[in-house]
């Protein structure tokens, strides 16, 4: 055996090193790529049930033990359904639209980072890379919309375009401050400068902006109260309305992996991303496994986001479109404003986040 | 300069918030309405047309059709008008059964409502919540009638049968554990009478229920607060009636104003609203809720007090029993009579009306004096209320043509006929 692993090293040490950081990156990607979508997989269900709970039904029970089999059934389903392309719509865009949505949300985890030593693509410009592609996603939806030629669909992508317009701004305001107190736009920087308990996370010098960058994040993936691009009893499914099997699977599974994608961003931004929440607390022993930090503090974090989510849905009315209008530009818009300069404030009188760094 | 043209957008009949087959033609200026034509007649069936050509009792059954979220009521309506034409009145215990039915049905459309408004502008727990309690209605009316939805339950001269000493109850089966049928069967132990007591008690508990989850929820209140406004005289104008009327502040109920039955006799109180929006037609239809329970509970109090007849002895309207049918040669002639050819009514004309979940229902009925009505003419409350979609949309958004759809509470059962 060990022979064999030692044949293997020898063969892999030919190998060139661009070829072998080649290798390397490809399956690092498609790791995180295929865990993404299994999750989203899952987190169909865990919402399907979550729900079900919430409203005193049971959700998918038939499919497997416990119905955990419903995901794949549903994959199933969606794969060997027929896409139907309308008449009248423009095909090729029609097609590519899909495409567009789900890219940038699975090319977004390229720079987040799961644990203190995992990441793909350990970039300086992290957040910003993040910030644009989180933006990009909203062309799959506009152009969906548009090459759909169904009026009910062109009125969904309009409402999409402003809504993600407003909040994108928020969210950006929002993460200034994240900047401004971790001092990095490397997600990795930005965990790190949370180190040190609970006390020590963003959440509590932020906790505006982190209420607004989950709200924000709530509407940018247009899940319940912020749903209009698709609200079923208004405009019927809005930009998707026209699509099936295949190409609805894969705007299905951009929205899904977006919420995951918030989720963790709002775990990395403001919980600390992979910090345990018990790191300093001495009653625990030295060493004890709650104390380190781990990937599986991430990940319960983003768990529970993503429970909040499906909890929102579960008990909110949805939002009018001017409504979502006037809260982004005239609530979310001040409200971060104004808290970058009591940031300002509190930066110069070395509070909080700052006060380790020099006059 | 070019003119701007507008927006045309078909909303429905296949739509989902379009609460059957509702089709609206909506004028629009990018999200903004200029004005609504609602298209209706998609689901005639022609139901007044259909009573001319059978025995008066054959077109209970149709009655339930109409407006199939409140069956029972709709039969009120028709079994009252031809008891005005025959001149005749059911025995008291009849009439609590009927006001018993009307609440417990009133109670049935509400929440159908209420669930169905609530998904319509996004809040779907509310119609889970709604159905739940839907159920033990349904049971009320499976245990009465045999079937949950089109009981044809009333008859000109009482009711078809008195209320049962047993529920139906639930069967063990591959899905549904021992444990769990008898856990569901507890409270089916008892008559009818026990089962809608005990549903009396717990129902004000689940109105709070709902009314947590929306009456201070801020986005429930942006979405229906002074949306489709309509003033009290432009209601009265626009011949609403029922919820739709009180909800813009008249006070202005049948079960007051003209008692039928034995309304007269029951303690309740009508509701009103102030502004007259989506929201103000929330809180009165949630109060009518409360206040039906109230009259549910006086009618069961009352029902197990005063055992009697429920029907009328007249043979020449009433069917025999059975039993009777089986050994006296009169009550045979009048089964077979009433079975073929019906009775007759009277030459003469009438207009009976009752308070129904959505407004005043009424029947007005001609009568040549065959077994056959000449002529049924339906008023459907929701026909007078769809009229008003245009203006009460117009210059209000998208969205908002949702929520006074649902605010409505449009049966297109009704309205179509």
């Amino acid at each position: 055996m060990t022979g064999m692993i030692e044949y293997l090293n020898s063969i892999w040490a030919t190998v060139p090193a661009d070829y072998q950081y080649l290798v390397i990156v490809t399956s690092q990607i498609l790791a995180v790529a295929m865990t993404v979508i299994l999750t989203v997989a899952f987190t169909t269900y865990f919402e399907r049930k979550v729900i079900g709970y919430m409203q005193g039904r049971l959700g998918p029970n038939r499919v497997g033990p416990f119905g955990l089999g419903q995901p794949f059934a549903d994959v199933l389903k969606l794969l060997i359904k027929e896409v139907i392309v309308p008449a009248k719509s423009n095909r090729f865009l029609f097609i590519i639209a899909p495409l567009l949505a789900i890219t940038p949300a699975l090319a977004a985890w390229a720079v987040i980072p799961l644990s203190d030593n995992f990441v793909i693509a350990d970039i300086d410009a992290g957040l910003l890379y993040v910030l644009a592609l989180t933006s990009v996603g909203v062309y799959g939806v506009i152009i969906a919309g548009w090459a759909t030629n169904s009026k009910y669909a062109l009125l969904g992508a309009m409402r999409s375009g402003a809504q993600i317009v407003a909040y994108e701004i928020a969210m950006g305001f929002a993460l200034v401050g994240v900047l401004m107190a971790a001092g990095s736009l490397n997600l990795g920087d930005i965990t790190r400068a949370q180190a040190g308990g609970f006390s020590h996370w963003f959440l509590f010098p932020l906790l505006p902006l982190f209420l607004v960058f989950f709200v924000s994040g709530v509407a940018e993936t247009n899940r319940a109260p912020f749903d209009v691009t698709e609200g079923e009893s208004e405009i019927v499914a809005g930009f998707h309305v026209e699509y099936s099997g295949v190409a609805f699977a894969i705007f299905f599974l951009a929205e899904y992996a977006n919420i995951i994608l918030i989720s963790t961003l709002t775990s990395i931004f403001f919980f600390g991303g992979w910090a345990s929440f018990f790191e300093g607390w001495t009653f625990l022993g030295e060493g004890h496994f709650l104390r380190q930090p781990s990937f599986f503090w991430l990940a319960a974090k983003i768990s529970f986001f993503v429970f909040v989510f499906f909890w929102l849905r579960a008990t909110f009315p949805r939002y009018r479109y001017d409504q979502i209008m006037r809260l982004g530009w005239k609530v979310f818009i001040p409200i971060t404003i104004a808290w970058i300069a009591v940031e300002g404030v509190m930066s110069w009188l070395h509070w909080g986040p700052w006060s380790g760094s020099a006059g | 300069m070019p003119e701007i043209q507008t927006f045309t957008m078909n909303f429905g009949p296949q739509h989902p918030a379009a609460h059957g087959v509702l089709r609206l033609v909506l004028e629009m200026d990018g999200e903004v309405i200029h004005s609504a034509d609602p298209h209706v007649g998609l689901l005639h069936r022609a139901t007044e047309k259909l009573a001319e050509s059978k025995p008066y009792n054959q077109s209970i059954g149709y009655m339930d059709r109409l407006d199939y979220i409140s069956m029972i009521c709709n039969e009120h309506g028709y079994v009252l008008v031809i008891e005005k034409l025959l001149g005749i009145t059911p025995p008291i215990r009849a009439q609590y059964i009927r006001v018993l039915f009307d609440e417990i049905t009133r109670i049935l459309n509400h929440l159908f409502w209420l669930g169905a408004h609530g998904l319509d502008i996004g809040a779907m727990t509310i119609f889970l919540y709604c159905f739940r309690e839907r159920e033990d209605l349904m049971d009320i009316y499976e245990a009465v009638s045999g079937t949950r939805m089109h009981a044809t339950y009333y008859r000109p001269g009482g009711v078809y049968r008195d209320l049962p000493e047993a529920m139906p109850k639930y069967q063990a089966s591959k899905w549904r554990s021992k444990k769990s049928v008898a856990k569901l069967n507890a409270i089916r132990e008892g008559s009818l009478l026990d089962f809608i007591d005990a549903f009396t008690v717990k129902f004000p508990a689940c109105v709070d229920q709902y009314e947590n989850l929306l009456t201070d929820n801020r986005i429930w209140k942006q979405r229906t607060v002074n949306i489709g406004v309509v003033p009290p005289e432009r209601a009265l104008q626009l011949g609403f009636t029922g919820p739709m009327l009180r909800g813009s502040g008249v006070e202005w109920d049948l079960r007051k104003k003209q008692p039928y039955e034995v309304y007269d006799q029951l303690d309740f109180d009508i509701p009103v609203g102030t502004n007259g929006d989506c929201y103000d037609r929330y809180l009165v239809r949630v109060e009518e809720m409360r206040q039906s329970n109230k009259i549910v509970k006086q009618c069961v109090d009352w029902l197990r007090e005063n055992p009697g007849p429920v029907m009328l002895e007249d043979r020449k309207i009433v069917a025999p029993t059975r039993v009777e049918m089986k050994d006296d040669m009169e009550s045979l002639i009048h089964h077979f009579k009433l079975f073929t050819e019906g009775y007759c009514v009277p030459a003469g004309e009438a207009y009976a009306a009752i308070e129904h979940p959505k407004g005043e229902f009424g029947v007005y009925m001609i009568s040549d004096g065959a077994n056959k009505p000449y002529r049924v003419k339906i008023r459907a409350a929701g026909f007078a209320h769809l009229g008003a979609m245009s203006e009460m949309v117009t210059g209000h958004m998208l969205a908002d043509v949702v929520a006074v759809i649902g605010t409505q509470d449009i049966v297109f059962g009704e309205i179509d006929r």
